[in-house]
């Protein structure tokens, strides 16, 4: 007989690595007497504080009523900038060295720079980061940026970022997002052994701890994932498409408390797919990978816009293509209210699924979810999807 | 006993108003004669296109998107027709005006006469520094059934903090954006026209910041609500030759006041600042603070910093000066071929405009809004949280609390740019009378 996913000390794991982040880093200053940075978008190039022997850790709400945000951060910015800056107010990331932002969108922007101000920090780096990821000189612009941010990485570690540790760096990160990405494919599969809970976890916790701690983990669970049993209806295939995303209420509640069955077998955010999909490809010049990479990797809508060659949205293809080899049969699109770069793509993204023919939902959350009400509509949502089968 | 300044209508006023009438109609009429029509953001590099030849007509986003959020029943009519088509209520009001014509597939002119049919550009030419610029023509081409767009990548940091590599990937762009425009007009691009533009585009920025630095003197020669209409041309097409010579014609015109003692109000008795985009809707807030309170709305960092030209943060960043910007004239530069045309326009950008230096940091916003206050002799700033808007909104609760530890009374109100159910009328004049009791300033009228 077989274990369930739940029973794994590797998920325990994951889940215990998100219940107590604050501790796991402080834990791991003292051991390993490095620096720890704490990030909010997922563009920060964390090899290089990595290689530099700092541990990055990204910022994330807690999910809690708030009001502290206020007097600082316009009403209508989105919800997860509102509950990371309110986590920072709080003191509740007073353990970190430093923070970083690399250009996202600018509710973020205003977070970090709020945050540099009242929340005490010895050491902060905001980095330009090219908007335009789909025009030709992206790269090489970033490349410059990142030469910039590697000699101030420098300064304030006091060490010196040879090839070496960059090496050594790029490919713990690599092995990292390779093996969530394998785990992601046993998802393809019809009885897909994990839940969308379960990836969520393991790709959230994988942002707070060390990576070389996180492949270990990973590596066992390839492992022990062959056995693992399967004893839930997997029902209707979903895939959550949209801002970032660590509710983990929403994910219990469409998996394990419906009436109608539901499994998600993909996850497109930045605390999901977008996070690890992409890997730096080694070359001669170290930095130029690494740029690359970020420019290259499955964009952020606040990204991703047309350019000479390229007139759709290369997030679209992605999505089409996961959608399929995933075999999707129902989308939850999501978004933090007040997103506007999701906002944006919204009308397309809808009529992308209904080009698929992918039944979807629209969802706008905020820093609580409103469990109840989310449930009738998903519901409803599930039912009408069964509907269609029948009649098929 | 107040002092009664005189005043006087200005004589360039009507010049300001044909020039923008037949903008609209232009650019409507433009494949009569078989020129090009491209629409775009204000921001865009407005003087790159000139080169595609002298019948190419632009239509700005932002301004058209205010044009019909001043006509509000069809704004109100644009924005449910972008609404039902499951565009978001926050998103930029003016991208929803703007989303909405085309929707309905009416255009409106700058006299709020509607035209059916919204006429399409042949591209859309963009810069992209909110989150919204460039996905804004991106949608809207597909709106529009398939019409090309390019947006160039400005996000650089403010001017202070440039270097050549960030130059080099601006400019770059520009040059690609030459050779798709060629593409996709199949016209041959013409580097005289494109320099004529660069000259121009610069004369009128810079012309722009010498005529708001005149609104330092008491009685301040003009007041906010009459420069919307004269900074519009700034908006619309600011590398027009044309454009730049009207702004000379104000400046002379608004220096010739300064010397005779010309006010914008008579009765000036309070002078004050705003932050952002005002409800286009509802100018009749600037009027009512001139009738009751004899208040003066000398302008603001969006007034004079959208498309105005200034020096902005010294090279270490610590201070900012609000002197004009040079043109290439004043900076003793000659431009003679393509690649310094776009250099100097990608760099001149990049570099003085303030509306792309304080969206970088709230920092660089609170050492421009306390500067714009001591340097303009403001009173006050009323400042509108504007729900239309992200990235004027960006940082207005930091420079709030800035301005207040410094001693600088703030009024705030909130509503929004473009869309007139966001205001709430009772409720701003509330904010403003109680503001101005607090400052033991009573109503003309009760006195
Ligand atoms: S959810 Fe949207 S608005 Fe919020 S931080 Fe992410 S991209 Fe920005
Ligand atoms: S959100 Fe603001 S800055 Fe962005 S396009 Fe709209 S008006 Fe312009």
């Amino acid at each position: 007989m077989g274990k369930k996913m739940e029973e794994l000390p590797q998920y325990k794991q994951f889940s215990e690595w998100i219940e107590n982040r604050h501790d796991y880093a402080k834990k791991w200053k003292q051991n390993n007497g490095g620096k720890v940075v704490g990030y909010i978008c997922t563009y920060v190039p964390e090899e290089i504080f990595y290689a530099a022997g700092v541990l990055p850790v990204r910022i994330l709400g807690s999910h809690e009523p708030e009001s502290i945000t206020r007097p600082y951060l316009h009403d209508m910015y989105c919800p997860f900038c509102h509950d990371a800056l309110a986590q920072g107010l709080e003191g509740r990331f007073d353990y970190l060295d430093g923070i970083m932002l690399a250009q996202s969108c600018l509710h973020m922007r205003q977070v970090f720079f709020t945050w540099e101000e009242r929340c005490g920090v010895d050491w902060s780096y905001y980095m330009e980061f090219p908007h335009g990821v789909n025009n030709p000189h992206a790269s090489e612009y970033l490349r410059s940026l990142l030469e910039k941010f590697k000699s101030a990485v420098e300064e304030w570690t006091g060490t010196t970022i040879s090839n070496k540790e960059l090496d050594e760096a790029i490919e713990i990160y690599n092995r990292n997002r390779e093996l969530m990405r394998r785990v992601y494919e046993l998802r393809k599969s019809d009885n897909p052994p994990i839940t969308g809970l379960h990836a969520m976890e393991m790709v959230v916790s994988s942002q707070m701890v060390d990576k070389r701690e996180h492949n270990e983990v990973l590596e066992s669970l390839l492992e022990d994932l062959q056995d693992v049993e399967v004893d839930r209806e997997i029902g209707t295939r979903l895939m959550i498409v949209g801002s970032e995303d660590d509710d983990r209420e929403f994910f219990r509640m469409v998996e394990y408390e419906q009436n109608y069955p539901a499994t998600f077998v993909f996850e497109e955010h930045c605390t999901g797919a977008r996070y690890f999909w992409n890997d730096v490809k080694p070359e001669e010049d170290r930095l130029m990978a690494i740029a690359k990479r970020y420019v290259t990797r499955v964009p952020c809508p606040a990204k991703d816009w047309p350019t000479k060659t390229i007139q759709g949205r290369r997030r679209f293809n992605w999505i089409e293509r996961w959608a399929k080899e995933y075999n999707v049969e129902g989308a939850i699109i999501m978004q933090q209210k007040f997103c506007d770069p999701h906002e944006l793509d919204i009308p397309a993204l809808r009529e992308l699924f209904d080009k698929l023919g992918i039944p979807h939902l629209f969802l706008e959350f905020d820093i609580t979810v409103p469990v109840g009400q989310f449930r009738t509509r998903v519901e409803a949502f599930l039912e009408s999807i069964g509907e269609e089968d029948l009649f098929i | 006993m107040a002092k009664e300044f005189k005043i006087e209508p200005l004589k360039v006023w009507d010049d300001f108003k044909k020039y923008r009438e037949k903008y609209y109609r232009d650019y409507l009429e433009a494949k009569d004669n078989g020129g090009i029509r491209w629409a775009g953001s204000a921001w865009a590099f407005d003087a790159v296109p000139a080169g595609l030849g002298e019948d190419v007509y632009p239509l700005t986003g932002e301004p058209y998107g205010a044009t019909v959020a001043f006509f509000k029943d069809f704004s109100l009519q644009a924005l449910e027709a972008a609404e039902r088509k499951g565009v978001a209520r926050d998103l930029c009001g003016y991208l929803r005006n703007y989303w909405g014509s085309i929707i309905l597939d009416k255009y409106v002119l700058a006299d709020g006469t509607i035209v059916e049919g919204f006429p399409k550009p042949d591209f859309n030419y963009t810069i992209h520094i909110c989150c919204t610029h460039a996905k804004w023509y991106h949608r809207a081409g597909e709106l529009e059934g398939g019409i090309p767009t390019y947006a160039v990548d400005i996000s650089v940091g403010p001017g202070y903090l440039l270097d050549d590599k960030k130059i080099d990937y601006v400019v770059r762009q520009l040059n690609d954006s030459i050779e798709w425009m060629e593409k996709v007009t199949g016209r041959e691009y013409d580097d005289e026209l494109l320099i004529k533009a660069v000259y121009a585009e610069a004369d009128s920025m810079t012309t722009w910041a010498k005529i708001c630095k005149l609104n330092q003197n008491v009685p301040a020669p003009l007041e906010e609500k009459s420069m919307f209409t004269l900074y519009a041309l700034l908006v619309l097409h600011r590398a027009d030759p044309r454009v730049a010579e009207l702004y000379h014609k104000l400046y002379e015109e608004t220096q010739d006041r300064v010397k005779r003692g010309i006010g914008a109000i008579s009765n000036e008795q309070f002078r004050f600042l705003t932050d952002n985009p005002p409800p286009w809707a509802f100018l009749n807030i600037y009027r009512y603070m001139e009738r009751e309170y004899g208040a003066v709305s000398l302008g603001s960092i969006y007034t004079f910093g959208l498309e105005g030209a200034w020096l902005g943060m010294d090279e270490k960043g610590e201070r900012w000066i609000w002197e004009p910007a040079p043109t290439p004239e004043e900076a003793g530069v000659e431009i003679t071929n393509r690649e310094e045309a776009l250099r100097w326009t990608a760099e001149y950008n990049l570099r003085y405009r303030p509306g792309w230096q304080h969206p970088y940091s709230h920092k660089i916003r609170k050492l421009e809004t306390l500067q714009m206050i001591r340097d303009w002799k403001a009173d006050a700033l009323i400042m509108h949280i504007n729900r239309g808007c992200e990235l004027w909104a960006l940082s207005e609760l930091e420079v709030r609390d800035y301005l207040v530890k410094h001693g600088i009374p703030v009024a705030t109100y909130e509503s929004n740019m473009a869309d007139p159910r966001d205001f709430d009328e009772a409720r701003t004049w509330n904010v403003i009378d109680s503001f101005m009791e607090s400052l033991g300033r009573k109503k003309l009228s009760k006195q």
